[in-house]
């Protein structure tokens, strides 16, 4: 792929999109709260930066105004919520480092590898920046995935589920230069409803079973488990 | 009104009386009075209703057909009656009319126990509209209806006493097989109606599907129906919740509902599917023989009165199919005729059955009312106590071992008859196998009447084996009066086969379009004079003057002294209850011969001996595939094992090998 015989706007597109992606290892190492919710704001702002630049080279004002959404939400409001929500829960200072932090990057590498091979057939009707940005849009969808199953701590779980939105918008406004505004609002206060519940949520869990670690969020289970084992003494 | 018009208003009314009964045992829970003086009268109603409705439809032969306005908007239920679903009203109102009669005394026992005689009333009502439902079925939603309604209801009866953890286990297992049957039903009923185009069996019979999915047809509604009517190897339900319920029940689940499911595969299997095979026939004689000895062979061994009648009841329906398998046999290699004699002999033995294992649980019913135990070993000199209840187990035991003049020689006669007509077929391995099963047949003829010598030698005759034996008492004038009806019913169908097999025939043209050799109703010449008859009168006749002959020739003379004295004991201690044949005493040598058939388990002490000769099919089957579904399970539940970050693994693979399919 020749990079020089894109446009100036393309190629900044392309390297804000790496740089996106970039930050989504980065979320999936991060074992410190706060700085991971720094991450993901620092995410957002690529986001936005790649619909804003879009849109310049388009010239449709609607991606302008997701832009601009993006940024207020993304950027602002759910990592000034989720600060307030560790200060809250005083988890300043916990860390949740990962198991098997190499082998959770090589993963997260060959998702990379994987979500490029899968976007292979698109170049056919696309041009090149296009498909990288498919390619990378994807990868971020699976990593947020990845960090949702590799780390314990329910916040970080909420953090891999909003890089899974930003991976999405990426996608559409790379393929389609931005959804309908009406569909663009509709998600923005999805995400939004989705933090605030998520918030509610947390702030109850931890005050009833004082602790916010997934895996020990299987006491229904365990429970099961128990009677099994008085029914086989009995 | 023309009678032919009455049977489905009969049948119907049949229905609604069950119905009732169950409303009124609803208010048994308030009074337990209204059991015995509402409940029991309806169901008795029902049962008259039923069999009024089932010789109507014999007497007419036509069908005669209805449609509900119930069930689905674009689906209504659709009910008929023609000879096929007589012989079974027949069957169904013939037992539950002496069982609602019995019923009264037998559910006295437990007005001042801990079980709810509401559950008790509400579910019988239940279980018999079920059964009723099955038979006027025209569609197979309704049957599936009725058919889990039955299920369902009688799985509520064989938990009626759920305080013994035993009852608990025989009923789960009954649900687990009733469900397992269910399923397989519809399937099978799923490939009629994919190729007739609809519910109604009109169209299912006016379809004819070709040969592979009437053979997947045919073994799905072979298994389900199997299932319930207790063929091996899906009979384990059947020894564990027949004993489970009380008593006037078990004679319902194995004189009607097994005969039910016996209508169920005759449904299907003659009349839907159509075009007959000779491999259904094949298949059919080699599980009928099976189950037959099997079932006769663990009978011999049982203990417990009621679970040898249930063993009992498989090896019935062994014979039963195998009969079955007969006339497909017959039918397929073109000879009606003999294919009628075969489905004759096998409906006949359906009634047989139904009568004498009915009169023989309600019998068992009565030894465990009056005497209060029902295992062999500690029962003995009971026609002394209960001369009434013994002399008509008596019958219902000369009945199920095929003596002459009694009902139950009748019908294997018949099947033998059949089955020495396989000269006439053409394929050579149908001329080997069937004289295999006729002579399986015979050894299970043979065996049955072990069993039942043993049954009642043990059980009735010589001395008391425990306290509560020498303290049973005869039943309730109800109870026995409930045993003399199905007596009757017995003598009718011993007495004068020619008649009743006059009306059974038109079942037997329904399905396969012609009639045995017509027979008067004294002599029974199924084929032709040549080849055999028979006729009970004459044998009776005999029997009576031979026996009246011999007890005034050997009566001691009046008048003539008699001295009393002790016998001469060989200087022995006098003999105790002990030392008399015990249950397992008597079935030694036939244990010993057919060892490999029983899983044995023997344990001597210095005063004591205990033998379990049980089911093979639970270590060879069962266990299996139980730690089979059980290893399943395992893996299954390691995937689930709770963990939410797991089942976000599951969903990142899953989305992970989607994608790598459609890239």
């Amino acid at each position: 792929m020749n990079l020089g015989a894109l446009s100036l706007l393309d190629q900044a597109v392309l390297v804000l999109a790496a740089m996106a992606l970039f930050s989504a290892f980065a979320l999936l190492a991060q074992s410190r709260l706060l700085a991971a919710i720094h991450v993901f704001a620092w995410q957002g702002a690529l986001v936005a930066a790649v619909a804003a630049l879009t849109g310049a080279a388009s010239g449709d004002v609607n991606l302008y105004i997701s832009a601009a959404i993006t940024f207020v939400l993304k950027v602002l409001l759910i990592p000034w919520m989720l600060h307030r929500l560790v200060r809250r829960l005083a988890l300043e200072r916990q860390s949740d480092p990962l198991p098997y932090p190499a082998l959770t990057l090589l993963a997260g590498a060959a998702i990379v590898v994987f979500a490029d091979w899968v976007a292979a057939p698109v170049a056919q009707f696309e041009h090149s920046a296009t498909r990288n940005v498919i390619a990378i849009s994807l990868a971020i969808v699976l990593l947020g995935m990845l960090t949702m199953v590799v780390r314990r701590q329910a916040l970080a779980q909420v953090l891999g589920f909003m890089a899974i939105e930003n991976g999405l918008f990426l996608a559409a406004v790379a393929s389609t230069h931005g959804m309908p505004l009406v569909v663009e609002l509709g998600v923005a206060f999805d995400v939004l409803v989705a933090m605030v519940l998520f918030g509610v949520f947390f702030l109850q869990i931890k005050d009833s079973i004082d602790t916010l670690d997934i895996d020990r969020l299987s006491q229904l289970s365990a429970s099961v488990e128990q009677d099994e084992a008085t029914e086989a003494q009995r | 009104m023309n009678p032919a018009a009455l049977s489905l208003p009969l049948a119907e009314a049949a229905v609604l009386a069950a119905l009732a009964s169950a409303a009124a045992g609803l208010v048994a829970a308030r009074w337990p009075r209204a059991l015995s003086w509402l409940a029991f009268p309806l169901l008795g109603l029902a049962g008259a209703c039923a069999l009024a409705a089932g010789i109507d439809a014999l007497w007419c032969g036509a069908a005669q057909t209805a449609t509900l306005p119930l069930g689905l908007p674009w689906l209504p239920w659709q009910i008929a009656v023609d000879p096929l679903s007589g012989v079974f009203l027949l069957i169904l109102g013939a037992v539950l009319l002496p069982v609602a009669v019995y019923g009264p005394g037998y559910a006295r026992e437990f007005r001042n126990g801990r079980d709810s005689l509401a559950h008790l009333g509400v579910f019988t009502g239940l279980f018999v509209a079920g059964m009723l439902g099955v038979l006027l079925a025209a569609d197979a939603f309704l049957f599936m209806v009725a058919w889990e309604l039955m299920s369902l209801a009688s799985y509520f009866l064989v938990c009626f006493q759920h305080e013994h953890a035993d009852n608990r286990r025989a009923a789960f297992l009954y649900l687990l097989l009733a469900h397992v049957a269910g399923l397989l039903i519809l399937l099978s009923f799923g490939v009629l109606a994919a190729a007739g185009g609809g519910f109604s069996f009109a169209a299912m019979r006016a379809a004819h599907p070709d040969a592979l999915w009437a053979a997947i047809a045919f073994a799905l509604a072979l298994a389900g129906f199997g299932a319930k009517a207790g063929l091996a190897p899906l009979h384990v339900w059947l020894p564990e919740a027949h004993p489970a319920a009380p008593s006037h029940i078990s004679a319902l689940l194995s004189a009607v509902m097994l005969k039910v499911a016996l209508y169920g595969f005759l449904r299907v299997v003659f009349d839907l599917i159509g075009a007959p095979q000779w491999g259904f026939g094949v298949t059919l004689v080699i599980v009928g023989a099976a189950s037959a000895v099997l079932g006769v062979l663990l009978a011999l061994q049982q203990s417990d009165l009621k679970r040898l009648l249930a063993y009992s009841s498989i090896e019935n329906m062994g014979i039963i199919f195998l009969a079955l398998g007969l006339a497909q046999i017959f039918q397929a290699a073109g000879h009606p005729t003999l294919a009628a004699l075969a489905l004759l002999a096998a409906l006949y033995q359906a009634l047989n059955h139904a009568l004498l294992k009915g009169l023989l649980f309600l019998g068992a019913g009565a030894v465990l009312h009056g005497a209060h135990v029902r295992s062999l070993d500690r029962l003995g000199g009971l026609l002394r106590r209960m001369p009434r209840t013994g002399w008509m187990f008596l019958i219902g035991c000369l009945g199920m071992a095929a003596v002459p003049p009694l009902n139950g020689f009748v019908s294997e006669w018949l099947t033998f008859q059949a089955a020495l007509q396989a000269w006439q077929l053409h394929d050579s391995l149908l001329r080997i196998l069937v004289p295999l099963a006729a002579a399986a047949l015979a050894l299970t003829a043979a065996l049955a009447a072990t069993v039942f010598v043993r049954a009642f030698g043990v059980g009735f005759l010589g001395r008391a084996r425990s306290r509560s034996a020498r303290h049973a008492h005869e039943v309730s004038g109800g109870m026995l009066a409930g045993q003399a009806l199905l007596v009757v019913g017995i003598a009718v169908a011993a007495l004068l086969p020619g008649s009743v097999l006059g009306l059974l025939a038109r079942a037997a043209v329904q399905l396969t379009g012609h009639a045995p050799a017509a027979s008067g109703w004294l002599w029974l010449t199924p084929l032709d004079p040549a080849s055999a008859s028979y006729a009970p009168l004459p044998i009776l006749a005999v029997l009576l003057v031979v026996g009246a002959l011999g007890v005034t020739l050997l009566r001691p003379h009046r008048g003539a002294p008699v001295r009393r004295a002790d016998p001469w004991d060989c200087g022995f201690a006098p003999p105790t209850p002990q030392m008399q044949y015990s249950a397992a005493g008597f079935a030694q040598p036939q244990r010993r011969v057919f060892a490999p058939a029983y899983a044995l388990h023997e344990e001597a002490g210095v005063d004591r001996y205990e033998l379990t000769a049980s089911d093979r099919t639970w270590g060879r089957l069962y266990r299996p595939l139980g730690a089979l579904t059980d290893r399943a399970a395992d893996l299954a539940r390691r995937a689930q094992a709770g963990h939410v970050r797991r089942y976000l693994a599951w969903s990142l693979i899953t989305l992970l090998v989607l994608l790598w399919i459609v890239s």
